[in-house]
């Protein structure tokens, strides 16, 4: 645990803080759910990786959840709750609707969320096992040390271009534009 | 019991029925669309017949099998009091596809045709509110619909063209779509 204090990078210390405070937004559409809220009770409680807390406002959250098959109709939706969470910000991508459109080849259905935003990690399975989830949280934390989440990597890019001297607007979902 | 609800509907009826169908109770009358609407105010108001729910209302696309008039609309209707049922379809063409709207009939069918206008493009005529249900407006089409292609995809919203690339590509080998022929 003090490991990480130790390497005496500011940003490692804020990283490590942030890896263990998961606020998370549920997005919840579908049969997934029923997992999800297993997840939450004391048989798998995932309060142990810090991230039991869900808030029902995406301005004071800073995990997404996608639970669940997400509908074209929805897109709008799902990208507005994205982008009202605050930064850094990191995407969860349960079950295989919400990945890939799982089964569902159709008119209706989004053939994975990250065509509408950016997605950390993906769990696959219909539905995914809490121990799959878990996984992914633990995946998600590691992400989150390294500094390698979606959000994290494009205020990396910013400021480093800010310092370069490049400017101009990066190409992202993130909807920075350094000046 | 409800072997009368069809021996009566062809005595009053005779010349709107194009054929009726009886499978241990289970009873359909196929109908004319001019006499829609009069047929179904007879069965739900003859005191002996009562039909005053009407349980589901669809519509199916005999595009594949080549039917002439194409598209059938159906209606499922069950009497609460006499508790017995009967099955009305309603043959409607390919260029003129316009069925009376039931809505001063039955309320819920306000939302059910909505519904099929939304997946069949049938029109009701009469509706007070015909617009999409469940798709949102600026869809084109009929997704339910047999000539509707089912690999097409109207999306509102995507990231720029280079994520989504990137995206597709970091899914990597996994298989194309399968195409409609396969």
């Amino acid at each position: 645990m003090g490991l990480e204090f130790a390497t005496g990078r500011l940003a490692d210390a804020v990283n490590w803080a942030r890896k263990f405070s998961l606020f998370q937004y549920p997005f919840v559409t579908a049969c997934c759910g029923m997992e999800y809220m297993a997840l939450w009770g004391p048989r798998y409680d995932v309060a142990r990786f810090g991230a039991e807390f869900p808030r029902f406002s995406p301005r004071q959250a800073d995990m997404l959840m996608v639970v669940g098959t997400v509908t074209e109709r929805q897109g709008p939706v799902l990208k507005r709750i994205y982008e009202q969470i605050t930064e850094p910000k990191w995407v969860i991508s349960f079950g295989v609707c919400a990945s890939s459109g799982g089964f569902y080849q159709n008119y209706a259905t989004m053939p994975g969320i990250d065509h509408v935003i950016p997605v950390d990690v993906y769990i696959p399975g219909c539905p995914p096992r809490p121990e799959a989830v878990l996984d992914a949280l633990i995946m998600l934390q590691e992400k989150i040390q390294g500094g390698r989440g979606w959000s994290q990597r494009q205020y990396w890019l910013e400021r480093e271009r800010e310092r370069l001297g490049l400017g101009g607007e990066i190409s992202g979902s993130g909807q920075r534009s350094a000046t | 019991m409800s072997r009368t609800v069809l021996d009566k509907l062809r005595q009053r009826f005779e010349a709107s029925i194009i054929e009726t169908h009886d499978f241990r109770g289970d009873e359909t009358a196929t109908i004319r669309r001019e006499a829609l609407l009069e047929v179904v105010t007879w069965l739900k108001e003859r005191n002996d017949l009562e039909l005053d729910m009407l349980t589901d209302m669809t519509a199916v696309d005999y595009l594949e099998q080549g039917n002439d008039p194409r598209f059938q609309v159906v209606y499922h209707l069950y009497s609460v009091s006499k508790s017995h049922r009967v099955r009305i379809k309603v043959p409607v063409p390919q260029d003129d596809p316009v069925v009376d709207s039931l809505c001063q009939l039955y309320k819920i069918a306000n939302w059910l045709e909505r519904e099929i206008w939304d997946m069949y493009g049938i029109r009701f005529k009469g509706h007070p509110n015909l617009k999409r249900i469940l798709l949102y407006e600026e869809f084109v089409g009929h997704p339910l619909r047999k000539d509707y292609p089912k690999e097409r995809r109207q999306p509102l919203i995507r990231r720029p063209e280079p994520e989504i690339a990137q995206v597709l590509a970091r899914r990597g080998k996994a298989r194309p779509l399968p195409t409609a022929t396969e």
